[in-house]
């Protein structure tokens, strides 16, 4: 069973739905005693920093999920602003992130290439960097579905498992032992999504 | 990877998908959570549902429909009909939607399209722009909701539309709408050339030769209707798709 966890921000009918078309079982969690029960949790979100972060403290999620996945080691996968609340902090916000992984969120900065299209929506090719439990490592070009202004800078680069590229190459996912994160939406990356979960479903 | 979209435009009646010839004649074609599934199936790399009578009845847009449509969507999807403020816009994204088209009511009060690029960004808003040929073969600006042509040059329109911040335009072309006679592939080119966000053209499109004419024309993406929902003469009900890679190869000398 995977918990989908509920904390006010966006639409998780389709992450539900995508794992259970993948063979797994998914539910709705929204209370800090099911985030201490889950066995395995999914952080989605589509919106402002400070607005999830802020939902997260007022719901008391922070610290069952710090018990539940950074002590206890279940696994997270974090999608799009879910990835980007599980590292340190944001240039969107002001708020503390969960802190999960070393890692900074910043805005993709058209200084380059003033043709940059801010947000980096659409799909997009990605390249894995290392194995990992998540990606596939067929030889076939994989791509995923992007809405994002913000990127995930890592401080140790060995942390990412994907890389894109829009103007500068930035990380797609990472992986820190049990925490998952990935900038797209598998949700909306119709076969490729389906095996990124599927693999998530089986981990 | 490709660069041109191939978008299925699907038409929303009444709970149910329909397709219509020159706007008119809607005939129905099936389930719409069960013809999302098939194009999950066939790995559509997006979808556009519009619902054409909203705006004509002065409804809302239909929530709890759209909600479960994009639960079951495994693509991002774009909504059109109905929406005449930012606040149903917010509604809308938060329930599962990509991008929001508009048309009657952007016509009324381009200002809106500035509100809704403005909170959720130029790549969020679409405006559909619907343009009829009269029988000397000059194309005019459509309005479906009244079914009568406005004075305003169409390309004037879509410029208007633009400068309000609409990040991307759907052209259709009534005349040739359900027909599979082939895209009017010179309103194209006019409007391709006189625009700097992309163009999503639909309209008459019946092969994939019709497809690669769109891009070759100059528009970014090509939706298409009865091409995708209807197989043969007698316009028989089948979901198709082209395969990825036959779209990668068809379209793969082109810019």
């Amino acid at each position: 069973m995977i918990d989908v966890l509920d904390y006010g921000l966006g639409n998780f009918a389709s992450v539900i739905r995508m794992i259970e078309n993948v063979g797994g079982s998914a539910r709705r969690i929204c209370t800090p005693e099911q985030i201490l029960h889950a066995d395995k949790l999914i952080l989605p979100g589509v919106g402002h920093f400070d607005h999830g972060m802020s939902q997260i403290l007022d719901r008391s999620f922070l610290e069952p999920l710090r018990e539940r996945v950074v002590i206890q080691g279940t696994p997270i996968l974090g999608i799009c602003l879910g990835m980007q609340l599980m590292c340190a902090g944001s240039e969107e916000g002001s708020l503390q992130g969960l802190g999960f992984v070393d890692a900074d969120v910043r805005k993709f900065q058209t200084q380059h290439d003033q043709n940059l299209k801010i947000p980096h929506m659409g799909w997009n090719a990605i390249r894995v960097t290392r194995p990992n439990p998540l990606a596939e490592t067929t030889g076939e070009e994989q791509r995923f579905y992007f809405v994002h202004s913000y990127q995930v800078e890592l401080h140790d680069s060995n942390l990412a498992i994907m890389m894109a590229t829009h103007g500068i190459e930035f990380c797609a996912a990472f992986q820190s032992e049990n925490i998952y994160g990935v900038q797209f939406h598998p949700e909306k990356s119709h076969r490729f999504g389906m095996a990124l979960m599927k693999r998530f479903v089986e981990l | 990877m490709l660069k041109h979209r191939t978008i299925p435009a699907l038409l929303l009646l009444n709970g149910g998908l329909v397709k219509t010839l020159k706007f008119k004649n809607p005939k129905y074609v099936g389930d719409p959570i069960n013809t999302i599934r098939i194009f999950n199936e066939k790995e559509v790399d997006e979808l556009m549902v519009l619902d054409i009578t909203a705006s004509k009845e002065r409804r809302e847009p239909n929530y709890a429909l759209i909600e479960e449509l994009a639960g079951e969507c495994f693509m991002p999807l774009t909504y059109g009909g109905g929406v005449t403020d930012s606040d149903q816009a917010a509604r809308l994204f938060g329930i599962g939607i990509e991008k929001i088209c508009l048309q009657t009511a952007a016509y009324r009060d381009l200002a809106l399209v500035n509100r809704l690029s403005g909170r959720f960004g130029s790549q969020s808003v679409m405006v559909s722009v619907d343009v009829k040929r009269n029988w000397l073969g000059k194309a005019a600006l459509y309005s479906s909701a009244s079914g009568k042509s406005f004075p305003e040059p169409w390309l004037e329109m879509i410029h208007r539309l633009v400068n309000a911040g609409a990040g991307e335009v759907l052209l259709n072309a009534v005349h040739r709408d359900g027909t599979l006679v082939g895209p009017d592939l010179e309103l194209i080119r006019e409007a391709a050339a006189a625009l700097s966000v992309p163009l999503i053209a639909l309209g008459g499109v019946s092969s994939l030769t019709d497809i690669k004419e769109v891009i070759a024309a100059g528009a970014s993406a090509v939706a298409a209707g009865a091409f995708f929902v209807f197989h043969g003469p007698h316009r028989a009900v089948l979901i198709t798709y082209p395969d990825y890679k036959e779209l990668e190869l068809l379209l793969s000398n082109l810019s």
